[in-house]
């Protein structure tokens, strides 16, 4: 069901399942990163992506299902994946408002420091050396994601497309081994988009795996090297950019299905017949059917 | 002030309607009346404190009057553009001259309103409280005839928004580079001044402290307004251990200019509520906890010490050398700390507030019944530990008068310089800990706490730290008050009440003074225990009146007296200049995702 490369596997999350009460916001997802790789996940508005990325960071303990990385498996706390090594970004932005850039970025080389409340107070020269290194690095994140001129500035004060830009430079101050990105174009215009994907390839380059969220199709086909589709709390389909482009129950996913009397009543039935394929009969086997359904 | 964009024709037009030179005459003649006025008799009677029937020799809200008005005579000039005086109005030019000269009116009016209403009637006026009144009047008419410093345009209409608009000033420019030695003397002299205002208002009278009260606020706005505050603070930012350490020296100072022994207490005591403040700071103004029964760490603290001071009320009748009571005093607040805050810390927003609220009482009724008869006999109930003995460190005796360079230093200005020392460690404390990993995440927490774990910040155990931190200090303050009050009872440590320190006082100087600066709550305790401690007379309305100023200030200043970068910018966001209204708005983005 996975394409197995040689590449080391960076997250493999298992049967990942979440349950709010009665509602099953998703249904066994497996996923797997392997080190060097851009995955996408995309899905239409409600489809779960973000409690699934909820679910990988820590911040929701998954009802069934386990989530490791580098093969160890992560406890169900945000600030111990984050120092195993997962960062990731918000889908709306959440920022320190009233810190400068910089300390955003400080902030984030929390987990990759150590000095507690008494160096704080005593200030030997070991504090001052990590807080100089500290600042030193923060800086180069900054020089990387073009900001470094306005790191005294307040976070809040930043336009919006280098507040996202922020927040992927303060996710990589934790030095981690997989970034994840909620829709990190949200709300951008085309020429930051382009600049957003520059950004997010150069990252690749720095040996960094990715799993991104995002609704703009142009974006994420250019982007990644693999794109899992998520359709009511299940995937539906995961592949390469031509698989996932070619897959009609995609396409019936996102468009939905033809208004009643419209012409191509055959067309109408096909989606109906992958709809109900892929949806209704989930309650009875949800495994076998995602199995099937990925096989490629 | 409004930009705008729509209506090119700005003007500066003043609220009254003068040609300026009047308006210059006539601030410039009222300013030098009020002036000269101040120099006859105000009244006959000597009933009236203060002695302000000399002719030829002001007294008492006199002076207060005298220097308002010399300051508004400077400021005018300044604003003319009189050579050598122009660094006194880098900013505002004209309307520093109006704050100052409504100084002057306000402290006239109330001194002749006084002095009718004490003696019976306006006859007990003599000429000279007429010519001040008159002088200020006309000072102060005028002054709203000079244009405004701001370019208003035809958006700011009806009188109210014109008078407002009129007391606006633009900020200064950069200031001509100094030599260092200049500044350093620039820095002395302002810690300086600011030590002989505040011995000038703890030493005064009620009636006279209604008139400082009066004058220092409006001469500090106008002093903001004129520029010179911010110019101060870029010297006082640029050299920060010299601030601090003038700061300390100037502080140092204070016994030594008291003769009265009650005034030097009045110090002491502003020093234990503004440092007990200070370590609020850190859990409130850091940390962003909303901590409501913080006098109680401060009872923890005073109790031990008196437990183990020797006094012979205490059950456990032994004496720890001092620096063992202040570290048994320190490690019992933080005991107490942790097992308040490992429980609660791990919920958010309001449990807190209710959890340490609760905590605060149950303190106080704790002491109240380990009387021996309610619970084992620890404390003596409500009869508290008396008679604390006064300290004795390395052969000085902090309950004798001792003689230093010439001035008589007493028991309360011992005491004062002790807790001086205390309050140094504690500044150092909320310094050093809040430029560091771990301050940077406590603001981290208060900022957005599922962001701040994402980024790896172990929130609840980071939390606790700043708690566990702010019990302590407040515990190691409290051993200083045990010795100063001599006497400890549970009713020290209500949750509100007339008298600071207590919960109430404590975060509203907090706030008051700005959250998270250094002399922010520092300033905020001073003003909270000077004003209470002035006014006896106000009495029955003291809270109320003291309700509605907090109301008041939070509705015009929310940021607090001293606000720092970061609240100044959070909560007037029209400095923002450069942020996207619409592009930032994600929330509607979030709210159609929340379903997810």
């Amino acid at each position: 069901m996975t394409t197995m490369t040689t590449n080391t596997t960076v997250l493999e999350a298992s049967d990942v399942t979440m349950r709010f009460g009665g509602l099953t916001a998703v249904r066994s997802v497996d996923l797997t990163v392997n080190s060097g790789e851009i995955v996408g996940l995309i899905g239409p508005n409600g489809a779960g992506k973000t409690t699934f990325f909820n679910c990988l960071t820590g911040l929701y303990v998954p009802t069934e299902g386990k989530v490791s990385y580098k093969g160890t498996v992560l406890p169900p706390k945000p600030h111990l994946v984050t120092s195993a090594g997962i960062a990731r970004t918000f889908q709306n932005i959440r920022l320190f408002a009233n810190m400068t850039v910089l300390e955003n970025v400080l902030v984030g080389r929390h987990t990759r420091t150590k000095e507690g409340l008494w160096s704080a107070l005593l200030r030997g020269p070991g504090f001052k050396k990590a807080e100089a290194t500290s600042n030193e690095k923060a800086m180069e994140l900054l020089e990387f994601i073009g900001l470094a001129h306005k790191a005294d500035h307040l976070a809040r004060n930043l336009p919006y497309g280098e507040q996202r830009k922020l927040e992927i430079a303060r996710a990589l101050a934790s030095e981690p081994g997989l970034l994840l990105l909620d829709e990190p174009t949200a709300g951008m215009n085309p020429q930051e988009t382009r600049a957003t994907e520059e950004l997010v390839f150069a990252i690749r380059d720095k040996g960094i795996a990715i799993l991104v969220i995002e609704h703009d199709m142009r974006f994420i086909f250019n982007l990644c090297d693999r794109v899992a589709v998520l359709v009511q709390g299940e995937k539906l389909v995961e592949g390469t950019s031509e698989v996932v482009q070619a897959d009609e129950r995609v396409v019936a996913a996102y468009l939905g299905t033809p208004f009643e009397g419209a012409p191509g009543d055959e067309e109408v039935a096909e989606v109906e017949a992958a709809e109900a394929a892929s949806a209704t009969t989930s309650k009875e086997a949800p495994s076998t059917n995602t199995r099937t359904e990925d096989g490629q | 002030m409004t930009t705008d964009t729509t209506t090119p024709s700005t003007h500066t037009t003043p609220v009254l309607p003068l040609p300026t030179t009047a308006a210059r005459a006539g601030v410039l003649t009222g300013a030098a009346l009020a002036l000269a006025g101040t120099f006859l008799a105000w009244t006959q009677s000597d009933a009236f404190p203060g002695n302000l029937t000399v002719t030829g020799y002001p007294g008492g809200l006199q002076v207060i009057t005298l220097v308002g008005a010399a300051l508004t005579l400077l400021l005018a000039l300044s604003g003319m553009g009189i050579r050598g005086l122009g660094w006194l109005t880098p900013g505002g030019k004209n309307s520093p001259v109006r704050l100052t000269a409504l100084g002057v009116l306000g402290t006239t009016a109330y001194a002749m309103t006084a002095i009718s209403a004490q003696l019976g009637g306006t006859i007990n006026l003599e000429p000279g409280a007429w010519i001040s009144g008159t002088g200020a009047l006309i000072a102060a008419v005028a002054a709203f005839g000079l244009p405004a410093d701001l370019p208003a345009d035809d958006t700011i209409t009806g009188f109210r928004a014109r008078f407002k608009h009129a007391l606006k000033a633009p900020t200064p420019g950069r200031a001509k580079e100094l030599p260092n030695s200049a500044e350093i003397l620039i820095i002395a002299a302002a810690f300086g001044t600011g030590l002989y205002v505040f011995a000038y208002g703890i030493d005064a009278y009620s009636e006279l402290f209604v008139g400082f009260f009066i004058t220092t606020a409006l001469v500090a706005t106008a002093l903001f307004r004129a520029g010179l505050i911010a110019r101060l603070n870029r010297l006082t930012a640029k050299h920060r251990t010299i601030t601090l350490t003038a700061a300390l020296i100037a502080a140092a100072c204070f016994p030594f200019t008291q003769t009265d022994e009650s005034y030097a207490l009045i110090g002491a005591n502003i020093l234990i509520f503004a440092t007990v403040a200070l370590g609020l700071n850190v859990v409130v103004g850091l940390a962003g906890l909303l901590d409501l029964g913080y006098v109680a760490f401060l009872g923890v603290g005073a109790y031990t010490a008196a437990l183990v001071s020797g006094s012979p009320q205490s059950t456990f009748g032994i004496q720890f050398p001092f620096w063992a009571a202040v570290l048994a005093g320190a490690a019992a607040s933080l005991i107490f700390g942790v097992l308040i805050g490992a429980p609660t810390l791990r919920l958010r927003g309001d449990y807190l507030a209710i959890v340490t609220l609760g905590f605060g009482e149950i303190f106080r009724i704790t002491m109240n019944n380990l009387n021996g008869s309610a619970g084992p006999d620890v404390t003596n109930g409500s009869q508290g530990i008396p008679n604390i003995p006064d300290l004795e460190l390395f052969g000085f005796n902090f309950g004798m008068p001792h003689d230093i360079a010439g001035f008589t230093l007493g028991r309360s200005g011992n005491y004062y310089l002790l807790m001086l020392l205390f309050t140094a460690v504690v500044v150092m404390v909320f310094r050093r800990s809040g430029e560091s990993r771990i301050g940077r995440a406590w603001v981290a927490i208060r900022e957005d706490e599922t962001a701040a774990t994402a980024m790896g910040i172990n929130g609840f155990r980071v939390k606790l730290i700043a708690f566990a931190l702010g019990a302590t200090l407040a515990g190691f303050a409290g051993t200083v008050q045990a010795h100063v009050s001599y006497s400890i009872t549970p009713e020290q440590y209500l949750f509100a009440n007339t008298v600071p320190p207590n919960s109430a006082f404590l975060l509203a100087a907090v706030i008051l003074g700005g959250m998270g600066t250094i002399s922010g709550p520092l300033i905020g305790a001073a003003l909270l225990y000077l004003i209470p401690a002035k006014l006896q007379f106000l009495e029955d309305f003291q809270l109320i009146l003291f309700g509605l100023a907090l109301i008041l200030l939070m509705r015009f200043r929310p940021e607090g007296l001293v606000a720092n970068k970061r609240a100044q910018l959070q909560f007037h966001e029209n400095d923002q200049l450069d942020v996207p209204e619409q592009r930032t708005d994600t929330t509607a983005v979030g709210t159609a995702k929340a379903g997810a």
